[in-house]
């Protein structure tokens, strides 16, 4: 198959693709989470950071794990992710030269409107989490490795739980396809805001819980390492990198909304 | 063309050939001579052989046993079938077809391009007026004419014909059988099997008769109609055996 | 809330919007499977046509992996072109990853052994009918195969739509291979994805519509000249 198949890429190169799909020369291609592209965070800044540096940004939006595993092929220039303590092992590892923080938002407990479990007068997340077990209330998990399923996972882990049974159902989807699923079987599901905020199909789920501290959600960007991938374009991925922290990338990331709601909070240090 | 100014046929001898398909002797070891620029017409009865004896002659088969061999160069063949296979394009472009895979061309033909050639050949076998047509909406009269002038352009030496009159009218036999006669005098070799006793008797310098797989007689026409020397032969040109 | 209703009207109103970056997507979409049906069939249409007219040891091997790949998964193609054009793999230096050439690559290997396959029954069948008579002119079997291949134009003409049907209705290849990046690599099947997940469902089924539409032309188109062509024929 493989001979093959680079017969086949061979006569493919050739092929050109019409001008406007290829306009800009200068791009980078940024490995990022479903989250940030369906909420349209990425539509609302990067015309701003393409227009100051006249470079193009190509986002491949996948769960963080994918991410994480574009990075280290060196399929990517530059990764935006919310995973801390996994952008901090790729650090280590040498894939990356430099974690930065970026912005935060924060992650939330939708479920059926009526609400079974009570968790809306819930004190702590911890709280509410152990009321969805006890009652076995339905309870969509993405079940994809994403930093969202990390960041469900821990919780659970804190609150004692250990997930399993007839109403925990990994579903190993996205965000949206996962919202999408807890809206048809009337399940409680854990999402960061911004996606919640942009979806449009909700239907009966409403947001039941939020506020918790520990509901944090982090995004860092990394600076992948020249030494590991000499081929990417480091040069330009620094602009980005520089830029995302910069004075006017936080202005950009505070002046996004959806329906008159700020999603993502810039916390660059 | 003259029948003159041809070289001489080469002989097509088979030596023993025999053919056995999943254990059924369809051929049995038979030994035959063709010499000479003759019209010799392959008869028997239904399951004899003779389409069988004809594709080994012609080369689309391969003999189990024995050999066929030609003396001297191996001629240019051509054959005619039953059921006449034409391409999915016009009568013209079917006969140019030809002339741009196989190099051979009639003499008086050369010098003259693909188009004309097959034109010309096209109006030699009365199917100008179709040059457009698609060869497989023809009429089976005008689609086994088609075949003669596909043949024609091939300018072979020796012809196969395997019963290519049995699916038409009497008009469309006769022009076939013209054809022959005509393929004949340019100093091609005829090689033809039908059932029909009356054409054969029309065509025939020579018959080869066969009689389930095998070969029981090959005479002069006029011997074998006259005075045939197997049992079977004789009932057959009574008409008694069923074909 | 989805309806049938708005979902009609959303993709009506996108056609007449006539929107530049769904043209974009519309035309990037065409221009991918097309490309990837071409190239499929320059390959596989020769191929099938030789499968069919040689006979060697393990051929009915390569006959039956050849049936048992048009029902190969587009994610597991877009798996294999994503390993083999990562920069890790051993064609990384290409840099076709995340490019639509990535995405003719993984469509060429879905299509190609549906055409491969559907070729060698068709041409097959076809060479029973015509082999006395090829071969009593005298052709070799390679001569044979353009020969076979005009002659059963008709019915390649299905199969070709057979495997444009399958390179224009995939997701699961040109997702990973694409990436599915806005105005690079966003085509139809992508963006139906993309929006079901932000939940916009009339989106993403009016984006359906228009993709079926779309199909529905080519093949008619497609249908149109084969039967006129064949009536004219015989």
């Amino acid at each position: 198959m493989n001979r093959t198949t680079a017969f086949i890429a061979a006569g493919a190169l050739g092929l050109t693709f019409s001008g406007t799909l290829m306009a800009a020369d200068a791009y980078i291609t940024l490995a990022s989470t479903t989250s940030t592209e369906n909420s349209g965070l990425f539509d609302a800044i990067l015309p701003t950071f393409t227009e100051e540096t006249g470079i193009d940004v190509r986002v491949v939006a996948v769960g963080t794990g994918q991410a994480f595993e574009i990075g280290r092929r060196g399929d990517a220039d530059s990764l935006l992710v919310h995973d801390t303590a996994g952008e901090e092992l790729f650090v280590a590892d040498g894939y990356a030269t430099e974690r930065i923080n970026v912005m935060y938002n924060d992650f939330v407990i939708v479920g059926p409107g009526d609400d079974p479990a009570g968790i809306s007068d819930s004190e702590t997340v911890i709280d509410a989490m152990q009321r969805i077990a006890e009652s076995k209330s339905p309870f969509a998990s993405r079940g994809d490795d994403s930093g969202t399923n990390r960041a469900e996972l821990r919780l659970w882990e804190d609150a004692g739980v250990t997930p399993q049974g007839e109403w925990y159902r990994e579903l190993g989807s996205g965000m949206g396809p996962t919202l999408n699923t807890a809206a048809g079987m009337d399940a409680y599901t854990f999402t960061d805001r911004a996606t919640w905020v942009a979806f449009d199909n909700p239907q009966d789920l409403t947001l039941l819980f939020e506020g918790d501290e520990s509901l944090f959600n982090q995004y860092g960007s990394l600076l992948l390492s020249a030494k590991r991938h000499p081929h990417l374009k480091h040069d330009l991925a620094a602009q980005w990198h520089e830029w995302l922290v910069s004075e006017q990338g936080q202005q950009a990331i505070a002046d996004f909304e959806v329906d008159g709601q700020q999603l993502f909070f810039p916390n660059a240090e | 063309m003259n029948a003159h100014h041809t070289p001489p046929v080469a002989t097509l001898e088979l030596d023993s050939v025999g053919f056995i398909h999943r254990g059924h002797t369809l051929l049995k070891p038979t030994s035959l001579r063709l010499a000479g620029c003759q019209r010799t017409l392959i008869m028997g009865p239904n399951g004899a052989g003779k389409s069988l004896l004809m594709r080994l002659a012609h080369g689309l088969l391969t003999p189990t046993s024995g050999s066929v061999r030609w003396q001297g160069a191996q001629p240019a063949q051509a054959m005619v079938f039953q059921h006449p296979v034409l391409l999915r394009r016009s009568a013209l472009d079917n006969l140019t077809y030809v002339l741009a895979i196989n190099k051979a061309a009639r003499p008086k033909l050369k010098a003259l391009p693909r188009k004309a050639q097959a034109m010309s050949a096209l109006e030699k076998f009365g199917l100008a007026h179709l040059a457009k047509r698609p060869a497989r909406v023809l009429s089976g009269g005008e689609q086994q004419r088609l075949a003669l002038a596909r043949a024609w352009l091939l300018n072979p030496q020796v012809l196969f014909l395997d019963e290519p009159t049995s699916a038409l009218d009497p008009a469309a036999i006769k022009a076939v059988e013209d054809a022959v006669l005509e393929f004949h005098h340019s100093g091609t070799r005829i090689v033809m099997t039908t059932h029909d006793l009356h054409q054969a008797r029309r065509l025939a310098n020579d018959v080869v008769f066969l009689h389930n797989g095998e070969l029981l007689e090959h005479s002069p026409a006029n011997d074998f109609f006259n005075a045939p020397t197997s049992r079977e032969a004789e009932a057959f040109i009574r008409g008694e055996l069923v074909w | 809330m989805l309806t049938s209703e708005n979902a009609f009207s959303t993709a009506l109103t996108l056609i007449l919007s006539m929107d530049s970056a769904l043209i974009a997507i519309v035309m990037l979409s065409l221009q991918v499977s097309l490309m990837a049906v071409m190239i499929a069939s320059l390959i596989a249409l020769p191929l099938g046509a030789a499968l069919a007219l040689w006979r060697f040891p393990g051929r009915n091997v390569v006959i039956v992996a050849l049936n048992a790949l048009m029902g190969l998964p587009p994610v597991v193609a877009g798996l294999c072109v994503y390993l083999l054009l990562s920069r890790a793999g051993p064609l990384g230096e290409w840099g076709l990853l995340f490019t639509p050439t990535a995405m003719v690559i993984a469509q060429v290997i879905l299509v190609l052994p549906i055409i491969a396959a559907l070729t060698r029954q068709q041409v097959e069948a076809l060479h029973g009918e015509y082999a006395e008579q090829l071969n009593s002119l005298g052709l070799t079997r390679l001569r044979m195969i353009p020969t076979l291949l005009w002659d059963a134009r008709f019915g390649l003409l299905t199969v070709i739509l057979a495997g444009f049907g399958r390179a224009s209705a995939e997701v699961g290849a040109v997702m990973i291979v694409g990436g599915n990046i806005d105005g690079v690599t966003r085509v139809m099947t992508t963006s139906i994805v993309l929006e079901t997940s932000k939940g916009n469902l009339p989106m993403a089924l009016g984006l359906g519509i228009i993709l079926l539409a779309l199909v529905t032309m080519i093949n008619a188109i497609a249908h149109m000249i084969g039967e006129t062509a064949k009536r004219r024929l015989g």
